[in-house]
């Protein structure tokens, strides 16, 4: 192990440790994005990396609300299950109470935020380690789900209709509303983590909650914030997914922790907490989906290996990670 | 009276009769066991019997979570395991061939123990948190699982496999018996031998155990190649009962229930000390639940919303800072009200396992 040890300690000492994952994401973008346009003549269209971003607007936002949990060395397991209680809940209250959208809308975003709120509270007050108590927020939230309904349930209230029809449109091509809002969020997210004292608070905490308690930095405050902004995002998220699909159903978002979790470790967050950039997640996203486009455009390989290339690039990267982490004393 | 309720397994096992019994004003025939053709059959056995992959993952998983890790794998070694059984038996042409059977089954507890050595040594000697490094193989293990079968379910006819969910040894249903023998192996192994020491100490603290004089990771990495082989074992019980394998379905948030079996067994997540009995009662607690849920009526949708609260409550419980924060303000307030023997016994009732 002396190579591997000597390896780090080299990284570990340069001063652009930080920024070393997301350039070797940056990379690895150019280059699968590079392939793609070599081998495909479709490729080089520019609407191809805007698709990418109309099919994946949701999983941006629902990263991003990750990136702040995982910058404070937390974890939110719950988020794929409450992107599916939002679209369930919006689907029902629309469709079967009638209710309108702009009481609607509120209503899903403040509920998302309040299940991160209770969640940050038990993990800070309790002291019980973030992934189980996600893990049971997860659970209530699919069960909740599940006891709204089984079967999926079609949404075609004017408001959700015009959100995923209209096209933002720049001469020849196009984006989707719901890319705009994600864009936003992504914006403000990278305003507050560089510039406003919760996001130096959350790199604190990050960095080492002991420390950054004895500074006299509002502890509970940060850690219960992630996770409300988390919860937030998720909703919203849940939101953007139902202009998307169109539809409320309790089994959308399956598994999208997982593919938050990546996007973010992807987009060079360390897991450890305490360095990570917005726009590495945006990276992580953007990554992911051209791993899906090329594998529709090959058309021979099937969908399962997508999940097979990014449990590889999870590796990839976490092994990227201890090497550039500095050993913990 | 103290002692008994003190005992760390009495609330996992007042639960499970609570549970039991509750049962039995649904369906007054529920504890009646009877032997009908030279097989038993009653919902106990069934509770068992369709606990036994459960208790399988989850006695693995008590074994990483003693040594302080997680494995959040074990439902796509489930699903990659049943798969690779499946896909064997269904390209041989004798499908009922006794040797056939076993090669698949060995190839397939092979690959198990193969992936969970993976996970052991992403943990133990490249040092990757236990949640992240067994993370990948839950992400990348359904794709491995799709990829054995192709995406389509593969549907198997033969009798010897389908003794391993299915069929009955000596009047008794085979999975049991192969739960039995696993969980008297580990009791045997852990309890009877140092190693559930040395796997307690490294759980404690592994930097130290390791100046003791212990091989931290060799005892790590074998507890995760331990969960592994679990999991592949619990993976041919479900596919074998069902005979057939999916790799979307197969095992899916089994981790989930794993991790609720383990920590209401009174294993706490932090590591160190472990209870295999706990965990199976902790198991069979979790099975019991599901099997009240469909006989008495309500929704099985539920089924989650119930785990949610148990998981809660427990992790609560076993939580230090809950117990000081709750139990310093029960202390306090008993000023105000009269205090007698009904305070006394509250303060009795409420002393976590």
């Amino acid at each position: 192990m002396t190579t591997f040890a000597e390896v780090r300690s080299r990284l570990a000492g340069t001063r652009q440790r930080r920024y070393l994952p997301l350039y070797a994401t940056l990379a690895l973008l150019a280059l699968m994005y590079g392939s793609g346009v070599v081998q495909y003549e479709a490729f080089s269209d520019p609407q191809v990396v805007l698709n990418v971003f109309i099919d994946n607007g949701f999983l941006l936002v629902v990263a991003v609300g990750m990136t702040f949990v995982i910058l404070t060395g937390g974890i939110d397991l719950s988020v794929g299950a409450v992107v599916a209680l939002t679209t369930m809940v919006s689907a029902t209250l629309l469709e079967g109470q009638g209710w309108p959208a702009f009481a609607v809308l509120p209503l899903v975003l403040l509920m998302g935020a309040t299940l991160g709120f209770g969640m940050g509270c038990i993990i800070h007050y309790f002291e019980i380690q973030p992934f189980i108590v996600t893990l049971a927020g997860m659970f209530l939230a699919r069960g909740l789900c599940y006891t709204i309904g089984t079967s999926s349930i079609t949404i075609d209230e004017p408001f959700w209709t015009t959100m995923a029809q209209s096209k933002v449109r720049f001469g020849d091509n196009f984006i989707s509303p719901s890319v705009v809002i994600a864009l936003v969020v992504v914006l403000v997210a990278a305003y507050v983590l560089a510039f406003t004292r919760l996001g130096r608070n959350t790199y604190a905490i990050g960095g080492n909650p002991r420390s950054a308690h004895l500074m006299g930095l509002p502890v509970a405050r940060t850690r219960i914030g992630v996770y409300t902004i988390s919860g937030f995002c998720s909703a919203l998220g849940g939101v953007l997914l139902s202009f998307y699909m169109l539809s409320g159903n309790s089994l959308h978002a399956v598994g999208m922790e997982l593919d938050a979790i990546a996007a973010v470790v992807i987009g060079g967050t360390l897991l450890t907490g305490g360095s990570g950039f917005v726009l590495g997640t945006v990276l992580g996203v953007l990554v992911l989906g051209i791993i899906q486009t090329l594998i529709t455009f090959d058309g021979r390989l099937s969908s399962w290996w997508t999940k097979i290339v990014i449990g590889a690039l999870l590796f990839a990267f976490i092994l990227l990670q201890r090497l550039i982490t500095p050993r913990k004393q | 009276m103290n002692t008994l309720v003190k005992h760390r397994l009495f609330w996992p096992v007042a639960m499970l009769v609570a549970l039991l019994l509750s049962n039995l004003a649904f369906t007054p025939s529920f504890f009646s066991v009877e032997v009908r053709d030279g097989h038993l059959y009653g919902s106990l056995i069934d509770i068992v019997r369709f606990g036994a992959p459960l208790i399988m993952v989850a006695l693995g998983m008590t074994l990483v979570i003693a040594t302080g890790g997680i494995d959040l794998s074990v439902g796509s070694v489930v699903a990659i395991c049943g798969a690779l059984a499946c896909w064997r038996i269904s390209e041989q042409g004798d499908q009922n061939s006794v040797a056939g059977v076993l090669v698949a089954v060995a190839l397939a507890l092979g690959l198990a123990l193969l992936l969970g050595a993976w996970n052991g040594f992403l943990v133990a000697v490249v040092g990757i948190q236990p949640i992240i490094a067994t993370l990948i193989l839950m992400v990348a293990g359904r794709g491995l699982a799709q990829l054995i079968t192709d995406g389509q379910i593969i549907t198997v006819n033969s009798s010897p496999y389908k003794l391993i969910g299915g069929g009955y040894l000596f009047t008794v249903p085979f999975a049991i018996l192969v739960a039995l023998a696993v969980t008297a192996l580990a009791v045997l192994l852990t309890r009877r031998t140092a190693l559930g020491m040395l796997i307690e100490s490294v759980g404690g603290n592994a930097e130290a155990s390791r100046l003791a004089g212990i091989h931290s990771r060799r005892i790590t990495l074998m507890a995760y190649i331990v969960a592994g082989l679990c999991a592949g074992i619990a993976g041919l019980m479900i596919s074998s009962n069902v005979s057939s394998a999916d790799g979307n379905n197969a095992g899916l948030w089994y981790e989930l229930d794993a991790i609720l079996a383990v920590v209401i067994g009174g294993t706490s997540l932090a590591g160190g000390r472990f209870s295999i009995a706990g965990t199976v009662v902790g198991a069979l607690l979790i099975q019991t639940l599901t099997t009240t849920i469909y006989t008495t009526g309500i929704p099985p949708e539920t089924t989650l919303l119930f785990k949610a609260l148990v998981v809660t409550v427990v992790c609560l419980v076993q939580s230090p800072a809950f117990r000081a924060k709750v139990f310093k303000g029960r202390r306090r307030r008993p000023s105000a009200p009269p205090a007698g023997p009904a305070a006394a016994t509250t303060e009795k009732v409420e002393v976590p396992a």
